[in-house]
């Protein structure tokens, strides 16, 4: 069984570990932590991701702002990104999908939504 | 010779009558045998009918397989019967597994909500992971946490999100929806959640934090995210739990600290009294 790499980017480490739950009910993800979008980039490039979750809101540099910069980067405009945030606008969701988010999953956190989305963007096998 | 011409016909006639005659006799001996031999045919069958005298006739083939059929197409019934009820059983498995699967979910937040509430002593700790289990797992928007100071007997906000902390009053104990609850420890609900206009004196929703019977303060709501229209049922039980953990990692930190202080104190006086 293939190993699929995750990283979320949040800064409440509450949400992260909420999410790092939710995803462990999944076989055969490694997760990894970043607590915003600095600590974000600084991840994406010492080691290759599959899948990135990231909040929107965050200090130092916001999860929209990562979005872009992965997608500008040519070894990471194909890896799929989903944001979970607390903004439910629909303008702020058609901005996400815009500069490249896959998926956009609004708070109060949903474990089955964070789970439906990881297994339609990996190719799981089980 | 015309005498002896008519004798000549005369015996051919007689001849060919003859002839004929013999045929005829033939003929009904083949007759007789053949009328024998049906007979013979009629005497065996009746014979084999004595015999065996379940064997299917025509009427009886057509009986047995009318039967057979009516016997099948009751245990088809029967089949699509028992189909239809294991079909029901399956939905209503699904569904249970639905919600076990739900419970489990909320469960697990509610795990990791308490792990993260307890992890620290620290009271502004504390105070920040109830923020963010208010936004994130119930999708609060804006929202306070009183504390009653049993010294004056009034709740006063400590933190707050989507409001600025000073803009919440400060409430007597008993005094309206706030110090009601606050008093009788009971969860508040507006039954009219769609056409609830805030109101920093009647929130949409009042939840004490109560260790055992003991309340010592409220989280009070004023508003929910935009995506958030209404409460599901597993908020209500999901609120009086986290309000049970809140309350005590409160109460820990609020004891640790003073306990912290008190020590520096007399540290402090230890430290005068001998150096």
């Amino acid at each position: 069984m293939s190993a699929f790499k995750v990283l979320i980017v949040e800064d409440s480490p509450t949400m992260r570990q909420l999410i790092v739950f939710a995803l462990k009910r999944i076989r055969g993800l490694q997760i990894s932590e970043a607590n915003d979008g600095v600590d974000g980039l600084k991840k994406l490039s010492a080691e290759r991701f599959d899948l990135i979750f990231t909040d929107i809101n965050m200090p130092i540099m916001d999860g929209l702002k990562l979005v872009s910069l992965v997608r500008n980067d040519p070894g990471y405009k194909d890896v799929p990104i989903v944001i979970i945030t607390t903004e439910g606008a629909n303008e702020d969701r058609e901005r996400a999908l815009a500069l490249g988010a896959n998926e956009y999953i609004t708070k109060p956190i949903q474990t089955t939504k964070i789970m439906d989305a990881a297994r339609r963007l990996l190719p799981l096998t089980v | 010779m015309a005498g002896i011409e008519d004798h000549h016909g005369g015996t051919n006639r007689a001849e060919e009558f003859l002839q004929i005659f013999k045929k005829g006799a033939e003929f009904t001996q083949d007759l007789l045998k053949e009328n024998e031999r049906l007979r013979f045919q009629i005497l065996k069958l009746e014979e084999k009918e004595r015999q065996e005298p379940g064997a299917p006739s025509d009427d009886a083939t057509v009986r047995k397989l009318q039967e057979k059929i009516a016997a099948l197409e009751e245990e088809k019934a029967q089949i699509l019967d028992r189909i239809r009820e294991v079909e029901e059983e399956n939905l209503d498995f699904a569904n249970r597994y639905v919600d076990i699967e739900n419970e489990n979910n909320m469960l697990a937040n509610l795990y990791i909500a308490s792990y993260q509430l307890h992890s620290t002593l620290d009271f502004n700790e504390v105070l920040q992971i109830i923020l963010e289990i208010v936004i994130n797992l119930i999708g609060a928007e804006q929202f306070g946490v009183m504390l009653l100071d049993e010294k004056t007997n009034s709740l006063r906000a400590v933190g707050s999100e989507g409001i600025e902390r000073d803009e919440l009053p400060v409430i007597e104990l008993g005094e309206g929806v706030i110090g009601q609850m606050a008093k009788t420890g009971e969860n508040y609900f507006v039954d009219d959640l769609e056409h609830y206009q805030k109101d920093l004196t009647n929130p949409m929703v009042c939840i004490p934090l109560k260790i055992k019977e003991h309340v010592i303060g409220v989280i009070v709501i004023y508003s929910l995210l935009e995506q958030k229209s209404r409460f599901a049922e597993v908020d209500y039980e999901l609120f009086t739990l986290l309000a049970g953990h809140a309350a005590t990692a409160i109460f820990s930190s609020k004891l640790y600290s003073e306990s912290e202080r008190k020590l520096t104190t007399i540290q402090g006086f230890i430290d005068l009294m001998t150096k």
